[in-house]
This record gives C-alpha cells, structure tokens and sequence, in this order.
C-alpha cells in the first residue's frame, strides 16, 4: 500500500507523460507481482464494488476524529473530496503498517463487504490508525470505488510495454477487459499480460481496444478530396462491440463495461452472426425507423431490472459500423473500404442495422446534409478515411476517423448561483447556474431595476419581468477565466446557502448544448444535454440575455422532428 | 471594559486610544509583524518589537516614528501595560498584551505553533500569555490542518532536492520572501549543494543575518558565478516567479512550493509546480486549541480565516468566543484576487528586484492559489 500511495502521489503530483511512464515503470520493477496486478487492474480503471457504505465511512470517521458533524461537513465544503477529507481530519497514526496491496484487497478489503456495521466500523478505525494521510487517502478511494488518478491507459500501456520488454499495441490487447476483472487480478494475470509468446490465447469475449474519433476543427477541404472518405452519420448512443464466438456473445461498452445483460434484444439478433465475429457500433433507442434522444437510453441504462414494459417502450439496437474480426480472422489492420464491403455482406439480411453511408459529390453536398442533423436525430457527420485500418486509442498512425459534429444550440444566460468545484477546483467558484429573462426587458434600466431589487434580496413579483434559472453548467472556460469569474463572484455575492453563492447578476454567458428536453424533473421544465460555457459575454449587456420564449422555440426545434 | 474593540481603522484599545494593525493610517499603531496586511503606511507613530524595526522601516520608510521594545518589555501607556512576546511566525513577530483595570488581553497577530513540540529555527517560539481575552487568528481554523513534525517535511524538501542535483536539475523551492525563505534556508540540509536566492529573498536575508540570525550562505542568482553550479542548486524564490521569463533562465528545473496550504491536494494541483511541501508559519488546528488553552482565557475573539466556524466550535467546547471582522491576509479558502483586494503597501521596496517580481509578500501562508 506504502508503494502505490507512492506510485499514486507521484502521478497525482506530476504533469510529464515521461515522467508519470518512469514512476509506472520503477512501481512496476519494485512491486511484488500480486500487488503490481492489482495496480494494473486500478490504473486500467477497476472498481471492485464498494466494500463500505459511504455513510458508514463518514460517520467512522467523524466518531474518531472526535469532531461535530458540522464541523466535519464545513472541513468537506473546504477540502472539496471526502476521502481526502477523512484522511485529513483524522488524528495521525499510532502505528504503521506495510501491508501489499494485494493482501489489502483480498485479506482486508473484500471479505469486509457484507460484513456488520460495527465489524466495519472497527475494522475501518484500525486501519485508519495505522495509515498516514495519503496512505488514508488511497484506502478510501479503493473502498468506495472512488480512485482515479490522473493517468490515461495509453500511459499504463506504455509502461508495461516498457517493463515487459513488449509492443504497447500487443498490451494494448491483451488489457482489453482487465478493468472489468470477473476474475480477480493475480502474479499469473499479469504474467499473461507481460508473455513474451507471440499471441497469447485470448478470452474467449475479449474485444479489441476501440479505436477512437478525433474532432474535426479545421474546414473539412483540409481533407483533400470528400472521394477519399466515407461519411456516416454521428449517433448520440453507447460506442459499444459485440463479440461473437464460441457460440456466445459479449456486448463491451467503450469503458471497457460488459454490458451484454443490458440489451437482450440485441444479443438476439446477434445470435445469427457467424461464430469468429466482431463488430463495432453504437447501441442507440431506436423507435419508428430513427434515432431517439440519449436521455431515454440513460433512463433504460440507470434501472436495475430490465421490465418487459421497458424493453417494449425502450427498444435498443446495435448499428454498426465497422467488423473487426470475422472467420476468426482480424480484420483491423485491412483499409476501410475493404472492412465496410466485408461488413454490408456479412449483415444481408441478419437484421442487425448497419450505419448508412452519406454520399456526396463535393464537401459543400456533405455539409448541407450535415445541417439536417439535429433533425435526424444525429450529433452530424463521421469521416473515415477509405484507406484507413483500425487503430487503438486515440492513435493516428493507422489513420484518422474524424469527428464533424454540428455546432450546438446556444443561449446567452446569466449567472445567478455560483458553487464552489471539487478536486482541483475545490474552494474556486466554477459550477454556476444560469437564468434567462421570463420576457423581453424593454430596456437596459428595466433590466438593472430588476437587478437592484434582486440586491436588496428583494423577491420577484409574480407577473413582472424576471430572471429565472434554467441550467447548470461548470466547464469550458480557462483556469484563467475560472479565477476572473471567482473574483467577480466573491465581490457580487449576496447571500450564502452552505456551499451556494447567490451573486447580484453581472455576467451574461454564452452556453452551448446539444440537445434540449422537456424535464418535469427540472425546476425550470427543461433539460439540456451536455451544457457548458462557450465563452463569456462581456460585450452583452443583461437586458440582451435570452429569454424563456428563445428556450421555448429551441424546444419546438427539438420536437418537430419526432 | 473591552480592551479590544473593533473600530473602521482596525482593533482598537479605547482606554489606550491606540490601534494594532490597523488597515488605515492613524495616530498611533502598535504593530505585531510586519508583513503587509499587518504593517500598513501612513501612521503617525508605531510600536513594535526592536527586532522587526529594520524590515519595517524598510518597507514602511527610514522616516517611520518607530518605537522598539524588547520581547516581555513593558510600557504604560494611558493606564494600559503593553507588552510583546514571541509569536513564532516570523522575524520580530509579536502578541500584543494589554494590561488595564485589572484585566489582561492579548491579541495573537500571526502565530505558528503545532502539536509537535517543535519552533521555527529564524524566530523565537510562540509563548503562551495568559490572559482573560484572547484575540486569536486562524488562518488554518479547519481540523483538517494538521501539521507533520517538521523535521518530516524537512527530510522531503532535502530528498527531492538530493533526488534533483543528482539528475542535474536545479530545484525551485517557492515560498513568500519575508518568513518562508529563511525558515527554508535555515531548515534544509545545506550540505546537498549551493543555496541559491532571488533578490527579494536575499535582502531579507539580510535582515535576518543583522538580527543574528544563522543561515547558511546564500548566493544571488545574478552573481551565480558558474552556470553549472545552478545544477545542482536549491534556488529560493518567491511564489511569484512561477512561470515568469526568471524561472525559464534557470533552464529544466524542478519545482515546489512551500505553504500550509498545499496541505490540499485541490490546492496542491491548481499551484502547477511539480511538488508542494507542507510547511506554514501559521498554527495548524491542533495548534489554535493549544494556544487557546494555554491562554487560560474565557473569552476568545477569532479574527482572520474560519471566524465562523472557530467561534461555533469554542461555544460548543463552552468558551465565551466572538469574532472580529479585519481586513488581514483574506477569507482563508478564497482565491488569489480576493486576498489581493487590499492595494499593496506603495512602500519603498528592499533591494532592487522585489518591486518587478510582484511579490505581493503580505503573508506568509495567507494566499494560497498565489
């Protein structure tokens, strides 16, 4: 444990690739093998399910740090993580222990799960006693299922490539669904993975590492001629592969998830597929021959038990779009064009559907088609180079898919609440919420009566002009522009509700989103999909903010199309 | 009587008719250290430690009508005793006690003391004054903060920087020129390699060697005679180097900042510097409760940091607490602009670069996304 809370904080603290690659190299060279497995399995983003109720490990922790609830929720407010919140607010050890951390997860950790509250509690106490702060730390996050650490699994590739000796895209390989671990992470497991043989047996449903889009920025005539790429529409879905062989199926999301129990209907279908298949797609709701919005895949994913009124009212399909492996045989390395001629041929009459190609003469043909996304239910167009092979990752030296997604709906709204953020935006204003007006102000002074009313904490009429929250939003300004609008929120705060911030409305925002829903679940009555700020409006005086008349038409927009 | 109140100027001692640190100029001032929110310009006569006289009449004027006592010397002023004792916090840093009508007060200013039984080697320690009134800051008032030994902390810093010269790289350690400099200078293990020093921090070096204070022989980044010698170097500098044009001359370094707030990994992150050492000249939890009790006070006013949540905490633990509300070092979890917000003493400067580097210096550990 002493070594990975090392390996972690070395990680944490470090901002160079090569860097973090040598701490990964030297954890991997120094652990015993059965603890660098289990390293592995969390850098590769493991989760073993939570072993302790978080309330269970809060209260723990408040007991023995001997301080009031209060106090230890203002000490949370302040620190902005709760494990490194308990970590620190605990007494310093009496004793110090230097248990591996394989011996900590299969000893300590997962027999405790089930285990009576107070067994926990005591347990908990005894560990706590005899494990410094960020030792602390990293035993909380590995409880609660917490841990991330600032490391891409390109990077752990890399080391254990570097450590066995290997080619980062064989490892890459044989890594596919060590996350997911059914089968607890050992000295063998990772042996398999670091062989110097050729090509290892695989699982049986392993998938292969998804090989991932890059968005496009510049104009789309940067590419050369539109002959040379086949366009396909964005979808909005779950990027997922289905794997068939040995007479089963495996559906894996791109988080590297088995997630085949979700999607019987699709492993139905699949069933018909020749044994030595994989494809690659996207699992979408699909009602009336289209695309359904995200949010009614979100709600199928986030219930437990799939009801059969779900399944009828909620249908899922698989689209898909490239084969990867068929007759046994990977496909990954052949061009494009060949993987998409060998895909339409093998799916005739499967009734699996497959992602339609966009045809179009010249860019200009392409991007006019692209314009009708939104009302096709699609985030705009995919561009797949025709010689490309499938690489993995984010790679480009197989080739290129490209990202040429639409650009988002927006709104010019004002900032009215302000919450400080968590990790390293812990005590900086970055989460906000939003308002637009509930009509047109007439005019600037209007707007800036409203205003004052709203300083002297005044509350709004009923019928007369206001301003009224809609969205949340905490992402896409600069670390910079995050202190700027900290500073304006400190010095324009009226109240404080615990960690909230009411401010007097000074700053208008442009927001950009991909999608709006009508939520009942929502105060305001809508939702958005992925909100985040464009850019700040500084030219834009208040009365010019948006009102809920431009949300309304936005929301007709979305509507007209189903 | 309160000795103590809070008046628009500052805290106030009415039957003294003096402030202590106040925030705007007045006729007489007594002045617990001098970092910037606590020694402002402009008043008419000021009392302070004889050891903080030359930093203060550095940043404050030659001409500053100064009034030296020695630590436990006393003075009557109007009917109140005033005397200084240690704080520990930095050069010439002092509590303020009052003695009137019977009654004794003590106003802390900055202090550090931890659970650990321990001092920072460029001031004497913290003395415990007992009083009826203790005026307290708490810049760290969370349980959260707790600091290391710091000899623990110290073994880091030298291993880092052992680790560093062995791969050729300088090490930038960052911490506030007034305070955290020399406490780094002094408790970092000199015989790594040359300890090399911006010029904010080496005129306050001096002013520390005046007082007798030992550190070990510093030598200016400009007068560096060999480049190669920054190799393996510890180079001391104020936080506000980070990422300036005078940072990239030392070539591929290394570097870290020095702060109680780096007790955070929130924190820790945003500062961008490749390591952050725990290290304040502020009391951690721990050692505001130990100051407090070693007050024996039954009433305790809270000022700068987590007033609220202080003064909540002492009712709780059956203490008569209260809070003031000053203008020093800044709400302690807000951002660099808050703290900033005061303007910055227009004082004459020590040396010649501490004007250009923006090392706004008020505090040691007041800022923390500086």
């Amino acid at each position: 444990m002493r070594r990975f809370a090392r390996l972690y904080a070395e990680l944490d603290a470090s901002t160079s690739t090569d860097a973090k690659v040598a701490s990964l190299v030297r954890y991997l060279a120094e652990a015993p093998p059965e603890d660098a497995a289990w390293g592995v399995y969390f850098l590769a983003g493991g989760r073993p399910r939570q072993t302790v109720p978080t309330a269970l490990l809060r209260a723990t922790a408040v007991r023995l740090a001997e301080v009031p609830e209060w106090l230890f929720e203002e000490s949370y407010q302040a620190v902005g993580d709760l494990a490194e919140t308990i970590a620190l607010v605990l007494p310093p050890p009496m004793r110090r222990s230097d248990v591996g951390l394989a011996q900590w997860l299969t000893e300590r950790l997962l027999p405790l799960r089930g285990a009576p509250p107070d067994q926990q509690a005591a347990a908990l106490a005894g560990w706590f006693d005899e494990l410094l702060p960020d030792e602390r730390f990293l035993l909380i996050k590995l409880i609660g299922g917490g841990f991330r650490v600032g490391v891409s699994k390109l990077l752990v590739q890399r080391a254990l490539a570097q450590h066995g000796g290997l080619d980062a895209k064989l490892v890459a390989q044989r890594m596919m669904g060590w996350a997911d671990a059914r089968t607890p992470p050992s000295a063998a497991r990772l042996q398999a993975l670091l062989a110097k043989e050729a090509q290892p047996v695989l699982d049986a449903g392993q998938p292969y590492p998804f090989f991932l889009a890059h968005q496009l920025q510049a104009e789309p005539e940067s590419l050369g001629s539109p002959a040379d790429w086949l366009a396909e529409w964005k979808y909005d879905g779950i990027r997922a592969q289905l794997v068939r062989r040995a007479g089963q199926v495996w559906i894996w999301s791109r988080g590297e998830e088995l997630v085949t129990e979700r999607f019987p209907e699709v492993v139905a279908k699949a069933q018909a597929l020749p044994d030595g298949t994989v494809l690659d797609g996207e699992l979408v709701v699909w009602k009336d021959g289209a695309p359904a919005p995200f949010q009614l895949l979100q709600q199928r994913i986030g219930r437990k038990t799939l009801t059969k009124k779900m399944l009828a009212e909620v249908p899922v399909d698989f689209i898909a779009y490239d084969l990867l492996e068929a007759g046994r045989q990977d496909l990954r390395a052949m061009p494009q064009w060949q993987r998409r001629e060998r895909l339409e041929a093998l799916l005739q009459g499967s009734g699996l559907l497959i992602s339609p190609i966009v045809s179009g003469q010249a860019w200009g043909d392409l991007s006019a088609q692209r314009a009708g996304s939104r009302q096709r239910g699609v985030e705009g167009l995919m561009l797949k180079h025709r010689q490309a092979g499938y690489g993995s990752g984010r790679t480009k030296a197989a080739g290129v898919w490209w990202k040429w997604k639409i650009d988002p709906m927006t709104v010019d709204g004002v900032l009215v609440y302000a919450q400080a953020g968590h990790g390293r935006r812990a005590s900086v204003y970055t989460d906000y919420t939003f308002a637009v007006w509930n009509r047109a102000p007439r005019d600037a002074a209007e707007a800036q009566a409203v205003v004052e009313a709203i300083g002297r904490r005044e509350p709004a009429q009923p019928d007369a002009l206001q301003l009224v929250a809609f969205t949340k939003a905490y992402s896409g300004l600069s670390d910079e522009e995050f202190r700027g609008v900290d500073a304006r929120i400190r010095a324009t705060t009226l109240e404080k509700f615990g960690p909230v911030r009411s401010v007097k409305p000074t700053l208008v925002f442009e927001l950009g989103f991909e999608g709006i829903q009508r939520s009942p679940r929502h105060k305001s009555g809508i939702a958005l999909r992925f909100p985040r700020m464009l850019r700040i409006r500084d030219d834009k005086p208040l009365h010019e903010a948006d009102t809920l008349q431009t949300l309304q038409a936005l929301l007709d927009a979305a509507n007209a199309r189903s | 009587m309160d000795l103590v109140v809070e008046r628009p100027e500052g805290l106030y001692c009415p039957p003294g008719d003096f402030f202590i640190d106040p925030w705007r100029p007045v006729e007489r001032a007594v002045i617990t250290h001098a970092h910037a929110d606590h020694a402002r310009p402009g008043h008419a006569h000021v009392l302070a430690t004889s050891v903080s006289e030359g930093v203060l009449k550095s940043r404050l004027g030659d001409d500053l009508p100064f009034f030296g006592l020695a630590y436990g010397e006393r003075v009557a002023h109007r009917g109140v005793t005033i005397s200084l004792h240690p704080a520990g916090h930095v050069l010439g840093s002092a509590q303020v006690r009052l003695e009137h009508g019977g009654q004794v007060w003590v106003v802390s200013g900055d202090y550090y003391l931890s659970a650990h039984d321990e001092r920072n080697p460029t001031t004497p320690p913290f003395e415990p004054v007992r009083c009826d009134c203790f005026i307290t800051e708490s810049t760290f008032g969370l349980p959260v903060y707790r600091w290391r030994p710091q000899a623990e902390v110290f073994a880091d810093i030298d291993a880092w920087w052992r680790a560093n010269a062995a791969a050729g790289r300088p090490s930038l350690l960052l911490g506030y020129s007034f305070g955290k400099a020399q406490r780094l200078i002094a408790g970092v293990d000199a015989s790594i390699g040359p300890i090399v020093v911006h010029g904010a921090v080496e005129a306050l070096n001096a002013a520390y060697r005046a007082k007798g204070v030992a550190l070990p022989p510093t030598t200016l980044v400009s007068e560096v005679p060999d480049r190669k010698m920054l190799a393996g170097a510890l180079v001391v500098a104020p936080p506000a180097v980070h990422a300036s044009a005078w940072a990239r001359k030392l070539g591929a370094f290394s570097d870290a900042f020095a702060s109680g707030w780096m007790a955070l990994r929130g924190a820790r992150r945003r500062q961008g510097v490749d390591r952050g050492f725990v290290l304040s000249d502020h009391a951690d939890w721990p050692g505001l409760q130990r100051a407090i009790r070693a007050s024996g006070a039954e009433r305790v006013i809270v000022t700068h940091g987590y007033e609220a949540v202080m003064v909540r905490w002492l009712r709780e633990q059956g203490w008569n607490a209260g809070a003031f509300h000053t203008e020093y070092g800044g709400d302690a979890a807000s951002s660099v602009d808050e703290v900033a917000a005061p303007a910055p003493a227009p004082a004459p400067q020590i040396g010649g670069e501490r004007h250009r580097d923006g090392d706004r210096d008020r505090d040691s550990d007041s800022d923390p996304a500086a």
